[in-house]
């Protein structure tokens, strides 16, 4: 029991408002925290596989995040707003999406770009159409084409069994065999796959690791900051289409199991496609666009000139978001059709 | 007694902390009179009763003091026995303006003559049972206080099949229903057949969250081995479970009509707290005046359950349960879901208080919304399955029309969304601004037809 000391304490009105009075106690800057915080065993494993060039763009991009919203925000007469930590996973995003070598001063454009034009100038956090990672990645892309695609040496599992050096990632030696009518590089096994799966391949510095990336998926699911839709009907679509061209043409096509572990495939499906701002909100709109966002991937990645299609994939659904939204409102309940 | 589950999942709905621990094993008792007594002619849903008494007159406990005023009222009574200090205006609990009778108790609670009791109420005329229910004042003592005569008596053309007891309690905090079906199952169960019997219906639902096995158990016993289609209903505990539309199809499988009523899907749903109402005006011809209410929240010394009466002052109960332990920063009529805010502890206890809750200052948080970062927690949450994000943002934009187009008048104001918001977004509060102006646009359209 508690003590029984008199009680009076007095009443200190602090507000009449209206209900409810309570409150889930989460929050947005929760959320981010939580994304960090699943993004986490992915920066473990670039820094392990690519040194300090990873930890060196993530510091870069965070950094200039940061700064730009700071920077920006002040600019427009706002409040600085970093609180929410969202241009720290911005920062994150961007940086775990771009190839190890790039020199400090693209990352940094690449990061001005993603807070300043695909986040600020719509109005900041929760107005942004584009994921602002993203669009800054296909910016750099598309303007700094050689930094953006020069990686790093891997050792291949070479056909014939003497493993062999190369500068380019799995995606890309696949799509320049094929346009240049070559078998396909190399067999993909079991051995193969296993690399691959934790992270022993060629690529951005965040995207390696499957294994890292599903941990992280797999906490978020558990904080519930993503909801299974996104990611589940992103893979599996991905995983079908694969199967059906494999199944058609294995010559020509490789395996599903080789399409979910490489290239930005899971970093994409965990992280990018279920960002909120950018993506559906409700449960059939997210199944929605993990659909479209395999079939744009699939399309991109077999029959488009670049080798990889993931960003250009949830950069098109974003797009279509809002449609999205609207098609799949669901039934009021005591209302026989949609609104 | 069969225990069914019930036929449909929720839709939406949240967890929130129910906190009920604080109050639950608390045995209702009841409340010393204070020497003054302040009742509100709104006591329910509807017009507010007409005043009958004026200053200076002598009234007896149960005595009417107010008379319905329109067919959705309810006559009103006196609490205790004592002068009219002063016939008066004052706000309600919900904000509005009524007449407020205070009455200075003479502390002999002198009864006035009761009502015969009507002991074979089996075979009494449906039509008898319903004008005592009228007669006694009762309301709908969910929290709604919708005229329980009103309810009861369906026009010609609704066939009603099903009625249903709601026990769910699904409000936070409060545990005035459950103490109830603890301690007075009988009560409860003599008045859910009398009710069946002014229905005329077979199929009787008693609906309880299975966060409270002792309320069912209590209720199994007193119901021994009904005739007809009668079970216990055992819900998953989950706000809102106790919400009408929500039970309804929790419990049938039915949903009712957007705009509609429950008996347009041939139910009606009575709070148990009603049905120990009805049974006391039958039995004992007492009307309404008394009611269970919880006095809880963390500030509170011993937070308990009480037998109180409409017109006592919410500071006399508080002094009842030993006063505050530490200071308290809100006072809630009501659970924290739904309740509503009141300025001080001078508000007062009507048929509809089934709780008062306090919170401490570290429980009210103040903060700045955000933008909507789209996370789809209020659209997974809302058991109507509106879309309040989208909603809000029409309304911020004053679009009320294109909100009025998005349904917003479906909106049962439950606040899954604004609880589930993590920018912290008044959604509901927004909704109800966007009710208000959809009402207001058919009242007007309505006016002008007419002229």
């Amino acid at each position: 029991m508690s003590d029984p000391k008199p009680a009076n304490a007095p009443v200190q009105l602090e507000v009449v408002s209206s209900s409810p009075h309570a409150h889930a106690g989460t929050s947005v800057r929760r959320i981010m925290l939580d994304v960090i915080i699943a993004l986490m065993p992915a920066l473990a494993v670039a820094c392990w596989q690519f040194g300090w060039q990873a930890a060196r763009l993530s510091a870069v991009c965070v950094l200039t995040c940061v700064i730009t919203e700071a920077l920006c925000r002040h600019l427009m007469g706002r409040d600085p707003g970093i609180g929410d930590l969202s241009a720290v996973v911005t920062g994150l995003l961007l940086a775990f999406n771009l190839p190890p070598e790039l020199p400090t001063g693209i990352a940094v454009v690449g990061s001005v770009f993603s807070i300043a034009i695909a986040k600020q100038v719509f109005g900041g956090l929760g107005y942004n159409p584009f994921n602002p990672a993203l669009a800054g990645r296909v910016m750099l892309l598309v303007s700094f084409p050689t930094p953006m695609t020069r990686w790093s040496d891997w050792h291949i599992p070479a056909p014939n069994g003497i493993d062999a050096l190369t500068q380019a990632t799995p995606l890309g030696m696949v799509k320049t065999s094929l346009t240049m009518g070559q078998p396909l590089p190399f067999q993909f096994d079991t051995a193969t796959a296993w690399q691959f799966f934790l992270g022993n391949l060629n690529g951005c510095i965040g995207e390696v690791s499957a294994l890292a990336l599903l941990v992280g998926g797999l906490y978020l699911l558990y904080r519930r900051c993503v909801n299974w839709q996104t990611p589940v009907f992103y893979l599996a679509t991905v995983a079908v289409f694969s199967a059906i061209l494999w199944w058609q043409d294995p010559l020509h096509n490789l395996s599903p199991v080789f399409h979910l572990l490489a290239g930005g495939l899971m970093l994409g499906a965990w992280f990018m496609a279920t960002d909120m701002v950018t993506t559906p909100v409700t449960r059939k709109g997210m199944a929605v666009f993990g659909v479209g966002c395999g079939i744009l991937t699939m399309v991109i990645r077999k029959w488009g000139a670049y080798p990889e299609g993931v960003s250009f994939a949830i950069l098109i659904m974003n797009a279509f978001t809002p449609l999205i939204n609207r098609a799949t409102r669901p039934r009021v309940f005591g209302r026989r059709r949609k609104a | 007694m069969k225990i069914l589950h019930p036929i449909r999942r929720p839709l939406g709905g949240i967890h929130p902390a129910y906190e009920k621990i604080l109050s639950r094993d608390a045995a209702i008792r009841d409340l010393p009179l204070p020497s003054r007594f302040r009742v509100s002619m709104s006591q329910h849903l509807g017009a507010p009763a007409k005043v009958l008494v004026k200053k200076g007159d002598t009234v007896l406990k149960g005595q009417r003091i107010g008379e319905p005023a329109g067919f959705i009222s309810a006559p009103v009574h006196a609490p205790t026995s004592g002068k009219v200090k002063d016939v008066t205006e004052d706000a309600t609990a919900t904000g509005s303006r009524a007449p407020v009778v205070e009455i200075e108790a003479d502390g002999s609670d002198t009864e006035a003559p009761r009502l015969a009791s009507i002991p074979d109420w089996a075979q009494a005329e449906p039509a008898a049972l319903l004008a005592r229910i009228a007669e006694t004042g009762i309301v709908g003592m969910g929290g709604a206080g919708f005229p329980a005569h009103v309810k009861l008596s369906p026009p010609k053309d609704k066939t009603i099949d099903t009625l249903i007891l709601n026990g769910a309690e699904c409000e936070p905090y409060l545990t005035a229903d459950f103490r109830l079906l603890v301690e007075h199952a009988d009560r409860v169960w003599l008045g859910c057949q009398i009710l069946r019997r002014i229905l005329n219906v077979r199929t009787v639902r008693i609906a309880i969250e299975d966060n409270k096995p002792e309320a069912i158990r209590a209720m199994e016993q007193a119901m021994g081995t009904p005739e007809g289609d009668v079970a216990i209903v055992e819900l998953p505990t989950a706000y809102p479970q106790g919400a009408e539309k929500q039970q309804i199809y929790a419990v049938t499988g039915r949903e009712v009509p957007s705009g509609g009523l429950p008996m347009d899907v041939g139910t009606v749903v009575d709070n148990v707290g009603t049905a120990a109402a009805v049974a006391a005006a039958v039995l004992d011809g007492l009307p309404l005046f008394e009611r269970i209410t919880t006095m809880t929240g963390h500030p509170v010394s011993l937070p308990g359950n009480w037998r109180t009466r409409i017109g006592i002052s919410f500071a006399a109960l508080l002094d009842a349960c030993g006063g505050l332990k530490e200071p308290a920063a809100k006072i809630i009529a009501g659970g924290p879901m739904m309740g509503f805010a009141q300025p001080s502890l001078d508000a007062t206890i009507t048929k509809t208080t089934s709780g008062i809750l306090l919170l401490a200052a570290s429980q009210v948080e103040s903060y700045t919304s955000s933008p909507c970062i789209g996370c789809g927690r209020c659209v997974d949450a809302c058991p109507m399955r509106l879309v309040p994000s989208e909603l809000s943002q029409l309304l911020e934009a004053e679009d009320y029309r294109g909100a009025e187009d998005l349904n917003v008048l479906d909106c049962i104001e439950c606040g899954c969304c604004s609880w589930s918001c993590p920018a912290h977004r008044p959604l509901v509060q927004h909704l109800r601004i966007g009710k208000a102006r959809a009402m207001l646009r058919r009242r007007q359209l309505q006016a002008e037809k007419k002229s």
